[in-house]
């Protein structure tokens, strides 16, 4: 940090010229490995550039390396605080080169985790983003709702947060019927009045409303040009989302309202996403009332494994499950570009086949890429703190933001 | 081909590929559609028309995303591909362009701000270059990286690899070192196109047929060595002696001789028949 002291022309004083710190890469607000070169007057923002990349793996190259099958998990561990949004896109993706139907419980299931997942993501989120403006309590509260996820989430996989779960041709396990009416009982009782608790500390409150209202004011023309998705282009007030306007699985069933944000501030980017955890719950109510009996992974034996059980009686059964975890499947030669609606936003894998056991190429879109551009764009003229604000409300991981 | 998948459903392509390549006017080189998405390969120098033209008249307003992809094989071996999303047509694109390792693609970022980013990453990882984008630094890769991980032929382990040294109280770069040698296990179905051959299967490959002969040797007894008189002699003669069973008939063994810890036993009553029986070399006449 230089300062260098010269004497206004004019009035006489001292006049501190521009400075530049470093945010980051260590830093509590910063929600990872998040480097910001801060150029500043005084304590107001003159230019922000963010340094990412320091939590870069190669994903992208490992996956060129894995079959089809052996690449997903890859995909639990880019968004760690979202994991079954992720998986969604890549057998999505897969599916669809595949042409592979997927059985409809097996839809109703996903979309059932989707949303959990959904619910647990925004747990994390707007607990850290009111911590980062300086509330402890709410973010407390909302981790007990984010640990009750994570166990339905073991509950149904065995792992609580990398479950690589979803597989291409539907889910990899069947859920038992407990664990259902548990996720109905909590989503009735439990999460809106532990939720409604923590929120009732804080969207009324006044210091919350003055780190966040009118802060980082984004135009709806802004959030198109910029690639905003997800809650950041619905804060701008454009009803955008991916679930209602490109329904995959069986989200063209379901009955849920988008939320959308009229001053496309960073108040609103947080009241987006409360509103969605409702829609979110609402939709897992569906699910449950409305979800079939029948198989939960597609029965083309080419693509998703027989039983285990069947596995022992039949040799047509063994050789499938043989040929599928040594060889895996072939995906028919070919480029997709499928994109779902995560908690942060479009979530959208490019993958691209010829026709191996191995995907060519797979390029994930990651969400905060495009938010976390616009940085610079947002913090404009905001004071330093407001910075942490602003960062919360576009909600960043860099397990997903750097791949 | 009736569409079973549940992937993300949006506004139909049908004419949308015929409407834009009508309506670019010769920036389009191609349009390929498979897998129910729209693929239009755009001549590189008329990139920037091109997408001005989509975003403006045809309203794909939002660039999200820009994906490299390498195909060594090809003369011109990168290709820069465009996901463009229209929020009011419901609609999706993909537009490619292609290009080497010193050509550069013109830069879309008068366009859409967002591509600056987008850009950055295909530089980074490819060395694409992207005439007038004036920050195209690295984004992803380390300070001071060198090289273009994801191109093809850039090894996965790859080149250095860094740690904290007691002794420099610094971080240091060294080459990579394996303990392991890095594995890449090939799953590949032999019997489906796999580009090798199989250990052993280079015999199976058709030999000339032997020229014909006269009188066919044939080999009717062990002493029928082909060798003349003299070996045929020697190739008969018994090597050793048979075994018991061979040589007496059946003869019971010897009994072992009596211990302290094993008495001596009655000798068994009767001849044992079946086992000689089966193992007996048949003696042919006149051997």
């Amino acid at each position: 940090m230089t300062m260098q002291l010269e004497q206004s022309p004019t009035t006489g004083d001292e006049v501190i010229t521009n400075y530049t710190i470093n945010f980051g890469p260590q830093h509590p607000a910063a929600h990872g490995v998040l480097r910001m070169v801060m150029e500043l007057d005084g304590e107001i923002i003159e230019r922000v550039d963010p340094h990412v990349g320091l939590l870069h793996r190669g994903t992208e190259k490992l996956i060129e390396y894995k079959t089809y099958l052996q690449a997903l998990p890859y995909f639990d561990r880019l968004d760690y605080c979202s994991p079954l949004a992720q998986e969604y896109s890549y057998v999505l993706a897969i599916e669809k080169m595949l042409n592979v139907e997927v059985p409809e419980r097996a839809q109703y299931l996903r979309v059932l985790f989707a949303e959990l997942t959904r619910i647990c993501n925004h747990m994390l989120n707007l607990g850290s983003h009111v911590m980062d403006v300086g509330a402890m309590t709410p973010n407390l509260w909302m981790f007990e709702l984010r640990e009750d996820c994570l166990n339905f989430f073991e509950r149904a996989s065995g792992a609580r947060m990398h479950s690589a779960w979803f597989r291409p041709g539907g889910v990899h396990q069947d859920v038992p019927l407990k664990l259902l009416t548990d996720i109905g009982d909590w989503v009735d009782g439990r999460l809106p009045e532990l939720f409604g608790d923590a929120m009732s500390l804080v969207t009324g409150n006044r210091i919350f409303k003055q780190r966040n209202v009118d802060i980082a004011h984004v135009s709806k023309e802004d959030a198109l040009a910029w690639g905003f998705s997800g809650p950041m282009i619905r804060a701008a007030g454009i009803p955008w989302d991916l679930r209602k306007s490109q329904p995959y699985d069986v989200y063209d069933r379901m009955d849920f309202e988008i939320p959308v944000g009229t001053n496309s501030d960073c108040y609103d980017r947080f009241m987006v996403r409360v509103q969605e955890v409702y829609q979110s719950a609402k939709i897992i109510k569906q699910c449950i009332a409305e979800m079939p009996e029948g198989p939960i992974a597609s029965l083309d034996r080419k693509v998703s494994p027989p039983k285990r059980g069947e596995m022992k009686s039949s040799m047509e059964a063994l050789i499938h499950h043989f040929k599928l975890y040594t060889e895996g499947f072939h995906v028919p030669a070919g480029e997709v570009y499928v994109a779902t609606e995560s908690p942060k936003g479009e979530f959208g894998v490019y993958l691209v086949s010829d026709g191996s056991n191995k995907p060519y190429r797979c390029k994930i879109r990651p969400t905060a890429f495009s938010h976390l551009q616009a940085m610079d764009m947002m913090c404009k003229g905001h004071m330093l703190p407001d910075a942490t604000a602003i960062l919360g409300a576009i909600d960043v991981v860099f397990g997903e933001c750097d791949r | 081909m009736a569409v079973l998948h549940s992937a993300p459903k949006y506004a139909s392509n049908e004419g949308v590929a015929d409407a834009v390549k009508a309506a670019l006017d010769g920036a389009v080189a191609s349009t390929h559609e498979e897998h129910g998405e729209i693929l239009l390969t755009v001549v590189r120098e008329k990139l920037a028309d091109a997408m001005l033209s989509l975003r403006d008249d045809h309203e794909y307003q939002q660039l999200m995303e820009i994906a490299g992809v390498d195909y060594p094989g090809r003369a011109e071996r990168f290709e820069v591909c465009y996901c463009l999303l229209s929020v009011t047509k419901n609609h999706r694109l993909i537009v490619k362009v292609s290009t080497d390792e010193a050509t550069p693609v013109p830069s879309v970022t008068s366009i859409w701000p967002n591509a600056g980013w987008l850009e950055r990453e295909v530089f980074d990882l490819y060395g694409v270059l992207f005439a007038g984008n004036d920050d195209l630094r690295r984004i992803l890769t380390d300070y001071g990286f060198e090289g273009h991980p994801f191109r093809k032929d850039f090894p996965l382990t790859g080149h250095v690899e860094l740690r904290y040294s007691e002794q420099e109280k610094r971080v240091v770069y060294e080459p990579v070192e394996l303990a392991q040698d890095f594995r890449s296990f090939d799953f590949m179905s032999p019997w489906e196109g796999a580009d090798y051959v199989l250990p052993g299967d280079e015999k199976a490959v058709e030999q000339a047929a032997p020229p014909p002969v006269d009188k066919p040797q044939t080999t009717d007894k062990p002493s029928d060595t082909g060798a003349g008189a003299k070996t045929d002699a020697k190739a008969a003669e018994k090597v050793s002696a048979g075994a018991p069973a061979e040589e007496e008939g059946g003869k019971e063994p010897e009994e072992p001789e009596a211990t302290e810890d094993r008495p001596a036993r009655k000798p068994r009553k009767g001849k044992v028949q079946d086992t000689p029986a089966s193992t007996e070399v048949k003696k042919e006449e006149g051997e």
